[in-house]
């Protein structure tokens, strides 16, 4: 197979890169540039794509022995993922961006390159496995649990699943780390990345606020009683406790907990954990990463966070919408993130969640 | 390195000596240094004196830019305008930007013509209009990109007449076409040891010897006073052997390297026939750039190169990502088209092999390349 290997200069996706090539295939690496300033350094643990990540990719693809090209996505990356990010953030929702990143960066605009020029498959250092069966390829979990990334490769359609390779989906992060160190990688010993790579400051709430505005709005209880001041609803999220600064006590004296955001008017709304209590949760957009279930209910499991539980579920489809009834509420769900279905160790699909009870 | 030059590096790498000691090993460092001097001298019409070597043609045209703006600046502060055109390379568009940013010097870019040359007209004017304030102007001798020669002896002419400082980039045209420092008339010259079969980190400013030069680099000296830093002895040994040789066979290799260029472009026009081949009827001989619309230099790029090609883009920013080329944009393409197009280099090393093997991919190439899509 010829296989472009998608290198940020981190541990996993070099370890990807070099199990792709020494599997035999015609591999190249590319790092791509997803930022159309990018800072020269890493600072702290932080974001992937300063210029030396660039350089750690291009001197782990020279020890792998493959060629190494960096693909300018700056533009790509900034419509699909950061204005998608902020738009979805002052329409009260809370996006994910990694899972954006995929869907229409990694395994949409560079698959689609990759194949255009006789590529088949883009690897990747995600902790994931692809499984191929009669009825197309499958998506999995990882071996390694605490790294498992399938909730964010869960929007892949099966063609794009078609031509994803995940070499790590087998084996635990620590023992990568030992692989890189194995394999002379100077990048080995790197530290994990978080957070979200286009907020290097990893101040979440300070880039929307220089992005988005911070206009003083009101924290109000469901009876519509102002509890507090705010600067900005978008950079509040439901479930959140902390932060509130709120000036007038709780009858009860029990903490309060964001219910909903409202960007228009502008207005947070606090309330008591029992009133964060969700059993029925319902999105669009479904993305099936497998074959498609059949119209009906079926038993599943529903993951609504990146390292979130997976929670018995039932699940419905009526061929447009994908909603989940759980066996045990849960407590704070932000509409706009994503529910994924699994069965067992299989993700199924995935939605955006748009209305929840 | 040709082999000649490699092997006086080679001997004289294996030698003890630093030019500037006084003991014998020194001498006959020095020796072997100002008999390379006189060599290069002659391999480009200039004098021995003329002769300042640098480690890198990035460092001799930033010692031109920057030497003559300060020595007319500490002489005559009102000076500080500098004349010279768009397509120069980076190693004297970044200096001057520079000055431009950090000493108040103000630009007077001449334009080019949409085959990637300048015109005396084009200099003259902005001569006649801004002759009181202009430091100094440069134009380089031929494109690094699209090959284009500029008429630069007849703009040495009028920079004499209005008795302006004049440089030229000849790094491009050094060894590819004949390069006489005294008849061109320019005031200073940048010539670069790798272009023409020399080593890497081996380069020199020829400069008339009244021209007035602030250093870069203080130190012990070495070079006019100009220059300082321990020269490096086997580099400027074969340097001035492969000057030497480029200056004898000058007429043979640019009869081949003519050749295999026509070959080329009729090649890759017969297998692609919507290609344009950019630069005019006056171009060096060993560059012959293509315009595919439709598809990226990048991608054309990465798959030449799988397949044992190679050719070049415009130049990359700091994080690596491609640029449309800065001269292809002054020479009135949009972005779309400058992003479109790749150069391939011919040398004398180049054979009918190599210029076959490129036409029989390039129609692949460019069918992937444009399904892959242009931004």
């Amino acid at each position: 197979m010829k296989v472009i290997a998608a290198m940020s200069g981190g541990v996993d996706s070099a370890v990807a890169a070099a199990r792709v090539a020494e599997a035999g295939h015609e591999v190249i690496g590319v790092h791509l540039a997803l930022s159309s300033n990018p800072q020269k350094y890493r600072s702290g643990a932080r974001g992937c794509c300063t210029i030396e990540d660039s350089h750690d990719a291009r001197r782990a693809a020279d020890i792998i022995g493959i060629p190494f090209y960096i693909w300018d996505m700056a533009e790509e990356f900034h419509e699909g993922v950061v204005q998608n990010f902020l738009s979805e953030y002052s329409a009260g929702n809370t996006p994910n961006p990694c899972l954006r990143c995929n869907e229409k960066i990694k395994f949409e605009a560079v698959l689609k390159r990759a194949r255009a020029m006789g590529y088949d498959a883009v690897a990747t250092g995600h902790y994931a496995k692809r499984v191929d069966s009669e009825s197309g390829p499958m998506l999995f979990r990882a071996d390694d649990m605490s790294k498992d990334q399938s909730y964010v490769l869960a929007v892949l359609s099966q063609d794009q699943l078609a031509g994803a390779l995940f070499p790590l989906g087998d084996t635990v992060k620590s023992d990568i780390r030992k692989e890189a160190e194995a394999r002379g990688f100077a990048l080995a010993q790197k530290p994990d990345s978080h957070d979200i790579c286009f907020v290097p400051s990893g101040d979440n709430a300070g880039w929307l606020r220089d992005r988005l505005g911070s206009e003083v709005g009101e924290i109000v209880d469901e009876a519509g009683a102002v509890l507090g001041l705010h600067k900005g609803a978008y950079t509040y999220t439901v479930g959140q406790r902390r932060g509130l600064g709120l000036t007038i006590p709780a009858e009860n004296g029990r903490a309060r907990y964001v219910l909903r955001v409202e960007p228009i008017p502008n207005r947070v709304v606090v309330g008591s954990r029992e009133d964060l209590a969700i059993t029925d949760i319902s999105g669009a957009d479904v993305k099936w990463c497998g074959p498609v279930a059949p119209i009906g209910e079926h038993r599943g499991l529903a993951q609504v966070r990146a390292h979130g539980a997976a929670l018995p579920c039932t699940y419905q489809w009526d061929g447009q919408r994908l909603s989940a009834t759980l066996d045990v509420p849960l407590f704070g769900l932000a509409p706009g993130q994503a529910l994924v279905i699994y069965e067992a160790e299989r993700a199924v699909a995935s939605a955006t969640i748009d209305w929840t009870k | 390195m040709l082999p000649e030059a490699f092997e006086v590096f080679a001997r004289e790498a294996a030698t003890v000596g630093n030019a500037s000691s006084l003991h014998g090993a020194g001498r006959r460092a020095r020796k072997v240094v100002e008999e390379s001097r006189e060599k290069l001298a002659t391999a480009v019409g200039a004098k021995p004196q003329e002769i300042i070597f640098t480690a890198s043609g990035t460092e001799a045209n930033n010692l031109a830019v920057k030497g003559m703006f300060w020595h007319t600046q500490r002489k005559n502060p009102q000076r500080r305008a500098i004349c010279s055109t768009p397509i120069e390379h980076h190693a004297i568009l970044d200096p001057l930007e520079w000055l431009e940013r950090e000493q108040h010097a103000s630009l007077y870019l001449a334009a080019v013509d949409e085959s990637g040359v300048t015109s005396e007209e084009n200099v003259a004017e902005i001569f006649s209009e801004h002759g009181d304030e202009i430091s100094f102007a440069t134009v380089m001798h031929s494109n690094n990109e699209v090959g284009a020669v500029q008429p630069v002896a007849e703009i040495a002419a009028i920079a004499r007449e209005y008795q302006i400082p004049f440089h030229t980039d000849a790094v491009q045209s050094f060894g590819k076409v004949s390069l006489h420092f005294a008849e061109l008339g320019v005031d200073a010259m940048t010539i670069s040891g790798h272009k023409i079969g020399g080593p890497l980190g081996v380069a020199a400013l020829v400069a008339k010897k009244n021209l007035g030069l602030t250093p870069l680099l203080h130190g012990g000296g070495q070079e006019r006073d100009v220059r300082s830093g321990t020269l490096h002895t086997p580099a400027i040994a074969a340097f001035a052997t492969a000057a030497e040789i480029s200056q004898q066979r000058l007429a043979s290799n640019h009869a081949h390297i003519r050749a295999l260029r026509e070959m080329l472009i009729t090649g890759i026009t017969q297998s692609v026939p919507d290609v344009s081949v950019n630069g005019g009827a006056h171009t060096l001989p060993g560059i012959a750039h293509f315009t595919f619309v439709g598809a990226e230099g990048d991608a054309l790029l990465l798959l030449l190169d799988a397949q044992g090609v190679q050719c070049s883009t415009g130049s990359a920013c700091s994080a690596g990502i491609a640029q449309p080329s800065h001269v292809l944009l002054a020479m009135g393409r949009a972005p779309k088209v400058a992003r479109s197009s790749i150069r391939f280099s011919i040398g004398p090393t180049t054979t009918e092999g190599d210029i076959n093997r490129a036409i029989s991919v390039i129609g692949e190439v460019a069918t992937r390349a444009r399904a892959a899509g242009v931004k």
